[in-house]
């Protein structure tokens, strides 16, 4: 549901860009979403699809890049790739991981005209 | 028009009022007035006065297709490299300073709707009270409810109401700091909307998040709610009362708890008998000493450094 909100701010950020890049037409929107962010790909599309009815980014496609989650591991003392915060530590099987990466919602660049 | 509460769209309101319907004088990160002085309408670039560095120039081969042909895209790419939550993180940060600088410890708590969090802060302020000053920000969808059941105890408080929204977020906790002004010093409550997943996304600019789950709600909720609890520096285990006409294994719940979140401390606590109360009191208390502490010695470094720039030779 709240994606609502993060698809509205990504339509925000895309009506800002096009005074200062120049644009008119957003075709795509390249998103990095990591796998440990609070976000659900398919229902950020389908709001996505919703909030740019009308806008400069109707019809334009999201296309989202998964980035792994990571985390360093303190019983082994290395970094470890994280599949979920249920997740124990690949390598011994136990919890003590602390989550380093795959939390971002970031846009990285737009296929405009 | 706001588009990250979406303000705008006339559904949210602090204390029954428009948010918007003052003048917006009061600081806010720079990036605030441009949404509000200028609304830009749905496919309006600005490309026609504005002079980016592509515009005046149309190239047509200078797409991906590297060539016009009638009917095919002519897009190019833009790199722009933005967090989608970076408004929200601005407001957050804004408020985060805010507070600090009025030693004001603040205390987002977040679950599941009926795990007892109301109760649990008329308690709390009921504890409190006369110590320091407490101030409380109520988020519920509709409804003053619980707003009036918090000013019962006396202390100052105000009420989001989101509407269709899920979740408070930093801007609109922003807003209600403006009517609220908490006292210096003292503990700021953010009751945020009962759900367990869409307030994990949305700091607020709170010290700590404070997850509460009642034993009602069974033990696997952390495993369930992995974002939430995974985000939280307390869990409170409500409703202990209860535990012996439940089949609820505390001792199962906690390591689930530990699962997502292996820093996780947890306070096991009924609202109702009082029993638990003093060891989250203490910990709201810890809390707020070290964040006074971390203020009183920066501003002692800050004094002893303007004292001895006063103390310079005059020339």
């Amino acid at each position: 549901m709240h994606e609502l909100a993060l698809a509205e701010s990504v339509l925000q950020i895309l009506e800002e860009q096009a005074a200062v890049k120049g644009y008119t037409r957003v075709k795509t929107v390249h998103l990095e979403v990591g796998g440990l962010s609070c976000v659900e790909p398919e229902a950020l599309r389908f709001q996505f699809e919703a909030v740019t009815r009308g806008s400069l980014a109707e019809g334009a496609r999201l296309a989202i890049n998964r980035v792994p989650g990571e985390g360093w591991c303190l019983p082994c003392a290395r970094s470890v790739a994280v599949a979920s915060f249920l997740a124990p530590c690949p390598r011994c099987g136990r919890y003590e991981v602390q989550v380093t990466g795959g939390e971002e919602l970031q846009i990285k660049e737009l296929e405009v005209e | 028009m706001c588009n990250v509460c979406g303000c705008g769209e006339g559904e949210v309101h602090i204390d029954g009022q428009d948010p918007h319907a003052h003048d917006h004088s009061h600081a806010h990160t720079p990036d605030h007035h441009p949404d509000h002085s200028h609304d830009h309408g749905p496919g309006h670039g600005h490309a026609h006065d504005h002079e980016p560095p592509q515009a005046g120039h149309l190239d047509y081969g200078s797409g991906p297709a590297r060539a016009h042909a009638p009917g095919l895209s002519q897009g190019r790419m833009v790199q722009i490299e933005q967090n989608v939550l970076e408004k929200n993180d601005a407001y957050a940060a804004t408020n985060r300073a805010a507070l600090r600088d009025r030693g004001i410890l603040a205390l987002n708590l977040v679950s599941s709707p009926g795990s007892g969090k109301t109760t649990l802060l008329t308690r709390t302020i009921e504890a409190l009270g006369g110590h320091y000053p407490v101030a409380v920000i109520e988020g519920d969808q509709q409804t003053t409810n619980d707003a009036d059941k918090i000013r019962a105890t006396g202390a100052p408080t105000v009420q989001i109401n989101t509407g269709k929204g899920c979740h408070l977020d930093a801007h609109m906790v922003g807003h209600a700091l403006e009517s609220l002004a908490p006292e210096a010093d003292g503990v700021m409550f953010i009751e945020n909307v009962g759900n367990l997943v869409c307030p994990a996304a949305f700091d607020l600019g709170e010290a700590a998040k404070v997850a509460i789950l009642s034993v009602t709600e069974g033990e696997d909720k952390p495993l369930k709610y992995p974002d939430m609890f995974h985000r939280a520096d307390l869990m409170v285990l409500n409703k202990v009362d209860l535990l012996p006409h439940l089949d609820f294994d505390v001792a199962q719940c906690l390591a689930y708890a530990q699962q997502v979140n292996p820093g996780l401390e947890v306070v096991r606590l009924s609202a109702t008998t009082g029993e638990g109360m003093d060891s989250w009191l203490d910990w709201i208390a810890g809390r707020r000493r070290h964040l006074l502490e971390g203020l009183a010695g920066e501003l002692e470094e800050r004094a002893a450094r303007a004292r001895a720039a006063a103390e310079a030779p005059p020339r």
